[in-house]
């Protein structure tokens, strides 16, 4: 999986030009990021004043298929998903991947390690073949993502952040570095010394360690960050006493989808 | 892709095709046909949502990642997806929570409510009844009543946040506390902002009084089924209670609930007692409006709403008098725990025997339930969530059915338009279409209006 921060082509140019169409779509998610969206309150107003949204079908009604930037949230999960992908793809010249589900595939993952036979079972039984399905994958495996806001739910200010950046035409920046890093600024104490396990040590920052702050562990749901030693990483939690499904279990929580190959 | 019908309406002949329900969560269409002589030739409400699977998502996993995956079934209650969860486990392993926890998970499902109904009545529901689109509009129009609505929003997403860490999958609730507890500071400044929040929810509750005309006079009485508890208007735990049945223990859900396929909907629609039934804001209201604290019995008064009411539109009225119980209630609570001080204490020691646990959450669209089974490590065995959608799906379809034919000479917007409210009145969460059916017993399709012609492929 690619996860440099991205380069805009010359699309950005255009984006500078009229006030800019907005779209926001889903697929396989819990639409836990638009809700991010709706809750930025008096932020939301100020970011409206600068775009148009032609299309939020959880908030409006109205909806138009002239759009510059898509944003869009969920996994790819059934092959009919494929074509609507594309479509949106086609229409936007930026298309933004939103949260975990999108970008690496996120939680929806989970059940990619089971049979497809299984899982449709087990949840519809004999009424299984009326729901097709597949594995779940996030957007780039079948479109080009031009930028992404990686976390499960987006963090809402990165969400300002990066719609600023591309309104001005920049390539919108991501942290290159761990958790571990916003973590320490935080002065939480590391979960490894307290006998716990935590994936900061892969994730992409951003978030300012917020569940590591919050009491919990990081759980990977921004994704690598782009030099991320796997194998280190599994020495690191091997050393300290994990077992191979302990580290299973958290690998699997939001990065299925990775190189992490557990 | 099915694309929207185009035709033009020049006789009382007409077919509704929305496709893609708006201002809802997740993906909803609703088909209706009208022929020549003005009678209702089909009728019916679909889930198209692609399915997600929790169910089998849980299995294999240990006890304390269980309420963490149960969250992302809904972003927009992913708090009470976490308490159920957290009763549910709790329950089969025999772990007992403290009163401090307890009161905090209350404030946490307060808050949830709080901020959903609000984005419901708000952001969602508003636009119907000023006869615009969406709530961006009103930026210019209402400018006033939305910033109102605003402010009480941004409350409640402090609220959450100061209780729960989070608004969104919060990361403090855990099997047998909290793993991080607020501090005095924070309940102070809860308690401020709940105070504060007070004057601009009495403007909400006159804007929705002023508006509540605009609903369509309709009716139809329906099994109601909501949690009740002797002590308080039953949201974080009680004995199911339903219109139609004596009081059953939430272990009992299945009796009350009992979910089946269909095959217009990837969701599972649920029969009740009787037939199909309603779970949600007015049913709760419907059963505990007795125990509402005076600010929220003030609020139904202002509003004219009394129970029981089977105007399935003022779900949304109901939604107002509970974010205003709500807030009375919080600052109750977060008294309660300033006076006894904020406790540091451990988390319940969880010791992991094979057991099973039933837990049953009122959130904002409804009764929730969660079962599983876990086996000697803590590992989940049997998963089993029953979304409050999922038990709505049938009874809007019987609405929509009993609505369709008394507005079926009106115009195709205003047809359009008033079945639409009357879904959205729900606040269908579809995307937590997901669910396990109980294949002990063979389940008949549903038919749809007429028989006969339900549809067994999507259009
Ligand atoms: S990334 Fe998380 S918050 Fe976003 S849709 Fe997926 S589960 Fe929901
Ligand atoms: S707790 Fe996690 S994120 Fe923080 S320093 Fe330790 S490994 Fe890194
Ligand atoms: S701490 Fe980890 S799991 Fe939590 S938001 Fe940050 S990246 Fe995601």
């Amino acid at each position: 999986m690619e996860t440099e921060p991205v380069t805009l082509t010359s699309n950005e140019t255009c984006l500078l030009s009229a006030k800019p169409r907005i779209a926001f779509f889903d697929f396989a998610g819990c639409e836990g990021d638009q809700l991010q969206i709706a809750n930025l309150e008096e932020k939301l107003l100020d970011i409206l004043a600068h775009v148009e949204v032609v299309s939020f079908r959880e908030i409006k009604t109205g909806h138009g298929d002239d759009y510059d930037i898509a944003f869009v949230e969920g996994s790819i999960t059934r092959p009919e998903d494929e074509e609507r992908i594309k479509e949106i793809r086609s229409k936007a010249k930026v298309l933004v991947a939103l949260g975990a589900c999108a970008a690496i595939g996120g939680i929806n993952c989970l059940k990619n390690f089971m049979g497809e036979g299984f899982y449709r079972d087990v949840v519809y039984g004999p009424q299984a073949g009326w729901y097709r399905t597949y594995a779940a994958r996030p957007l780039s495996a079948v479109v080009t993502v031009d930028a992404e806001i990686p976390g499960c739910p987006i963090d809402r200010l990165e969400f300002a952040r990066v719609v600023k950046e591309l309104l001005l035409g920049r390539t919108p920046w991501l942290p290159d570095y761990p958790v571990c890093v916003e973590c320490k600024m935080a002065g939480n104490v590391c979960r490894f010394d307290m006998g716990k396990m935590c994936l900061g040590i892969i994730t992409r920052a951003g978030c300012g360690a917020c569940c590591v702050t919050e009491g919990a562990h990081c759980w990977g749901c921004r994704g690598l960050f782009p030099t991320a030693n796997l194998d280190a990483a599994r020495q690191v939690m091997d050393r300290a006493g994990f077992d191979r499904r302990q580290v299973q279990d958290l690998m699997r929580f939001f990065l299925g989808d990775t190189r992490a190959g557990l | 892709m099915a694309k929207p019908a185009k035709d033009k309406a020049v006789s009382t002949a007409k077919k509704i095709n929305v496709h893609y329900l708006t201002r809802v969560e997740g993906h909803g269409n609703i088909i209706a046909e009208v022929d020549e002589a003005g009678t209702v030739t089909s009728c019916r409400w679909e889930v198209p949502e692609a399915p997600r699977f929790f169910e089998a998502m849980m299995l294999g996993r240990t006890y304390h990642d269980v309420h963490h995956i149960a969250s992302r079934i809904c972003g927009i209650c992913s708090i009470g997806h976490q308490l159920a969860s957290l009763q549910a486990t709790e329950e089969a392993l025999g772990v007992m929570v403290s009163e401090q926890t307890l009161i905090l998970r209350k404030l946490a499902l307060h808050g949830e409510n709080i901020q959903s109904h609000l984005l419901h009545v708000g952001y969602l529901v508003l636009p119907d009844l000023l006869g615009v689109d969406s709530v961006i509009p009103l930026a210019s129009t209402h400018r006033e009543e939305l910033l109102h609505l605003v402010k009480s929003r941004a409350m409640s997403n402090e609220f959450c946040r100061l209780v729960s860490g989070r608004t969104t999958h919060p990361q403090r609730l855990m099997v047998g506390g909290m793993a991080k507890l607020p501090s005095e500071e924070d309940l102070l400044k809860l308690r401020e902002i709940l105070v504060g929040a007070v004057p601009e929810m009495r403007a909400v509750v006159d804007l929705f009084a002023a508006v509540k005309g605009n609903f369509p006079d309709f009716t139809r009485e329906t099994e109601y089924v909501g949690l009740s508890s002797p002590s308080e208007y039953g949201l974080y735990w009680g004995e199911v209670a339903s219109t139609a049945a004596p009081r059953r223990p939430a272990a009992l859900y299945q009796d009350v609930a009992r979910e089946y396929c269909v095959p217009s909907s990837t969701a599972k629609w649920s029969k009740g007692v009787e037939g199909p039934y309603m779970v949600g804001a007015l049913a709760r209201f419907n059963i505990n409006s007795g125990q509402l604290n005076a600010s929220g019995r003030e609020a139904a008064e202002k509003l004219g709403l009394k129970a029981p009411s089977y105007n399935p539109y003022y779900i949304s009225l109901a939604q107002v008098v509970e974010v205003v119980h709500s807030i009375e209630d919080a600052i109750t609570l977060t008294d309660r725990l300033l006076e006894r001080g904020v406790q540091a204490e451990k988390p319940q020691v969880v010791r992991c025997a094979p057991g099973r646990g039933v837990g049953a959450v009122e959130v904002p669209r409804g009764l929730l339930f969660h079962a599983y089974e876990y086996d000697e490590n803590g590992r989940v065995t049997h998963a089993d969530c029953v979304i409050p959608t999922n038990q709505n799906h049938a009874n809007i379809q019987k609405d929509l059915e009993a609505l369709t034919p008394l507005i079926a000479r009106e115009d195709k917007a205003a047809v359009e338009l008033k079945l639409s409210m009357l879904v959205r009145a729900y606040d269908p969460c579809i995307s937590c279409s997901t669910h396990r059916l109980d294949l002990s017993e063979g389940e008949g399709l549903v038919r749809f209006v007429p028989a006969g012609k339900a549809g067994l492929k999507e259009g």
